[in-house]
């Protein structure tokens, strides 16, 4: 029986092989391209003999160290405060009608591309921002905004800020899908019955359980976090800047011999991301000892009110933000004047939006196509590779983690070493390639987010379709897909948010010639008027929303005479 | 429904799960007869099902024939072994109408489609359901159109799976009593796993413990 099955299979027995040799490739290759060329190979431009010279003047660059400090900053603060935001906040409001409400915001605030979420968090919190608007001048006595470096703060404060209000809730969506394996509910009753505070039950019961199932996610986190670019242009510190955005200078300076040095400082980034993860990890191992001593104490209600304080503050107040954030963007793309310190507009104008609109459709265009393109080809490998799995009865393959690898790298190194392959090639930047690059980081959450839902599918379902005379095929397309479409739609648009926010596959597989919604919107960071970088960083935050509105809402109005798919 | 008598074999089947035979069975089921399989959770009963229905998981290993009226199907594919499955819920494709229910059974070749959806529900005393949202059926409703979703696909034989251990004691006995009597005279050999001793009364057939 297994031959004649698995012949029919044969195409989609290709479909997780081929994901991942598309995902590991790339990046293998884009590491290595680096490796050559940071030792002074290129032949493209001049280079033919190794040496060390470029990695000298690397480290003769005033204020490398501090670049240096700042991005390893960011990579190991950042996701210290996301995961303890995340993990109070589910202590505190586990199953409580506060935590449901916050579920539904989830996926929504997830699609606010990070640039958006930056652009926002500076006209939040900019000394002519929102908040001082809104306390000004009654509690401060301002009545010109103060003159203080609040954004692209000396210490990157702002920037982790800004990379922080993004991540909660991607780990606590991360957390919420992975908990139900360990019954939470269950396990918080047991120690309540001992006498537990519900928080402490929680932190002392489920954390240590559920810390393991995120290192990867948190991993995926620092690495972004210590080499991230988009929100380091808008937020972050500026002389000197972080060491990507430092080594993005170098790479895109019209003096191609730069690049040598670009190239030593990208194969310096992947150190500082490793030693990022390499010191998170060695923490990890402190805080763990110091955690076990402290679920052993036995202590039952000790920090249980200060725990139930913090969680239901501290995440609320992060989404508060990052609304208040969108509002204010809001606000300026349609005002007209302004002054300070008055917390609205004087007066209206939809002109901003007008003005956008000529210079609108090359941009909206590239990014509505090389979105729909690289969702599309994600999610026929995901639910191709998904549902060879189910028919061959299979378990996922242990090669699967190489899924990831794109998000646990640092982008900006393999993707130069991609730029360096295409051109040792002669390859013209083009939209091939810039879908390319995008499929890289859609297939991995386009994969994380259908893949529990195509595995929890209860087997019953296919089996009875089978047994009532349905084809495999059959079966897949009446009663799997139907089924399934949430989930299905829920990826899709998870798709779609993510090609439509990233930033650096576009600007250096297209060679900054493929303009997307997000690339104009960045390149208005350094000069555009207030109210441009409003409209454009608006315009960036809708087109994902859109996919995420059709996501909930089609299955809604398609199964409205269907009780039975309706979901809790 | 024209009636034609199936017959089922199990040949020297042997289900073994790390190198441990859990089901060891060697019976001839013929038209209309009922087996019904006891044994405590655990033991093997469900996978019986599973390797006859030809969803066996590739954790078990089994060997031995399945014949089906005369025919070894052993190595077919699920879908074309024509083996009717009722489980513990009725399963109705919570997606499809309950008339779509009836048909998604209903061999290709069939050009009456319509009209044996609309003959099966006045059949079950449904008339008019056809555009229904199964969602809004009662249980023993819901049981009915399992019933005879099975019967238009036309199976060769039935295998059910605790079929009457979530409906409440009333509608247990009726419903099982209507299964029983319409599998009998559809001439469909059955096999029935259960837990309840009242099942194997009603079954009326022969027995086997695991």
């Amino acid at each position: 029986m297994a031959a004649e099955v698995y012949n029919k299979l044969t195409m989609l027995r290709w479909a997780s092989p081929v994901m991942l040799l598309l995902l590991a490739i790339p990046v293998g290759i884009g590491l290595l391209m680096v490796l050559l060329p940071a030792f002074g190979f290129m032949p493209a431009i001049g280079g033919y003999e190794f040496t060390l010279a470029h990695w000298r003047d690397l480290f003769g660059v005033p204020g490398i160290v501090r670049s240096i400090l700042l991005s390893l900053l960011a990579g190991i603060v950042t996701p210290a405060i996301a995961l303890a935001v995340v993990f109070l906040f589910m202590a505190s409001a586990s199953a409580t009608g506060l935590d449901r409400w916050v579920r539904r915001f989830v996926s929504p605030l997830l699609a606010i591309p990070h640039a958006a979420a930056a652009f926002g968090l500076v006209f939040m919190i900019a000394p002519a921002g929102l908040l001082a608007r809104l306390i000004s001048p009654d509690l401060t006595g301002w009545d010109r905004p103060a003159d203080l470096l609040i954004v692209n703060d000396s210490y990157g404060l702002a920037m982790i800020a800004g990379l922080v209000i993004k991540e909660i809730p991607f780990l606590l969506l991360v957390a919420i899908t992975v908990l139900p394996q360990l019954n939470p509910a269950q396990r918080v009753s047991m120690a309540r019955s001992l006498g537990y505070g519900p928080s402490v039950a929680w932190l002392k019961m489920v954390a240590p359980g559920l810390y393991p199932l995120m290192r990867l996610p948190l991993v995926a986190v620092i690495a972004f976090a210590s080499a991230n670019v988009d929100v380091a242009l808008i937020l972050g510190p500026t002389l000197p800047p972080t060491l990507s955005v430092r080594l993005l200078g170098w790479f895109g300076d019209p003096d191609l011999s730069m690049r040598f040095m670009a190239a030593a400082a990208a194969l310096l980034q992947l150190g500082v991301s490793l030693l990022a993860v390499v010191s998170w990890l060695l923490g990890e191992k402190m805080v763990s000892k110091f955690y076990r001593l402290w679920v052993r104490s036995g202590n039952r209600l000790g920090g249980d009110s200060a725990i139930f304080f913090l969680g239901r503050t501290l995440l609320p107040a992060a989404l508060v933000v990052i609304g208040g954030s969108m509002l204010a963007l809001f606000l300026s793309s349609f005002s007209l004047s302004w002054r300070f310190p008055h917390a609205l507009p004087a007066s209206w104008t939809v002109q901003h939006w007008v003005d956008a609109i000529p210079g609108m459709g090359t941009p909206v265009f590239n990014t509505l196509i090389i979105a729909a393109v690289s969702t599309t080809i994600a999610l026929v490998l995901v639910v191709g590779s998904l549902e060879f799995e189910q028919r061959s009865d299979r378990k996922q393959s242990s090669a699967m983690w190489l899924l990831y690898l794109p998000l646990l790298m640092p982008q900006v190194v393999f993707l130069f070493g991609m730029v360096v392959f295409a051109e040792f090639f002669y390859w013209q930047p083009n939209l091939w390639l810039v879908i390319f690059g995008h499929l890289l980081f859609v297939v991995p959450y386009v994969f994380l987010v259908l893949s529990e839902a195509y595995r929890r599918l209860d087997p019953h379902w296919s089996q009875l379709a089978a047994a009532l005379g349905a084809s495999p095929s059959k079966t897949f397309w009446r009663i799997r897909i139907p089924l399934l479409l949430a989930p299905a739609l829920s990826a899709m648009a998870m798709g779609i948010a993510i090609s439509a926010s990233i930033f650096l596959p576009t600007q250096l597989l297209g060679a900054g010639r493929i303009a997307t919604v997000t690339t104009e919107a960045i390149a208005l960071a350094s000069g555009g008027s207030r109210s441009t970088i409003a409209t454009w960083a608006l315009l960036q935050s809708l087109l994902p929303m859109l996919g995420f509105l059709v996501a909930l809402f089609v299955p809604k109005i398609l199964w409205r005479n269907r009780i039975g798919m309706q979901e809790g | 429904m024209g009636v034609r008598e199936h017959i089922l074999e199990l040949q020297d089947v042997c289900i073994t799960l790390n190198r441990q035979a859990i089901v060891e069975i060697n019976r001839t089921i013929k038209a209309g007869e009922v087996l019904t399989v006891m044994g405590p959770s655990g033991s093997g009963k469900t996978s019986l099902l599973a390797y006859i229905a030809g969803f066996l998981g590739s954790a078990f290993q089994a060997s031995g024939r399945i014949v089906i009226d005369g025919k070894d199907v052993s190595e077919l594919p699920a879908e074309q072994r024509k083996a009717g499955l009722l489980f513990q819920d009725p399963m109705l494709f919570p997606h499809l109408s309950v008339g779509e229910n009836l048909r998604f059974g209903i061999p290709q070749g069939d050009t009456n489609k319509q009209e044996l959806v609309m003959c099966s529900l006045q059949e079950i005393g449904l008339a008019g359901y056809a555009d229904r949202d199964p969602g809004t059926l009662s249980g023993g409703q819901a049981a009915r159109v399992a019933l005879m979703r099975l019967l238009l696909s036309r199976p060769r034989v039935v295998l059910l799976d605790e079929p009457f251990s979530k409906l409440d004691a009333t509608l247990r006995s009726e419903i099982r009593l209507q299964v029983f009597e319409r599998l009998r005279k559809a001439g469909l050999p059955t096999i029935l796993v259960t837990h309840d001793a009242a099942d194997a009364v009603a079954a009326n057939g022969q027995v086997f413990q695991i």
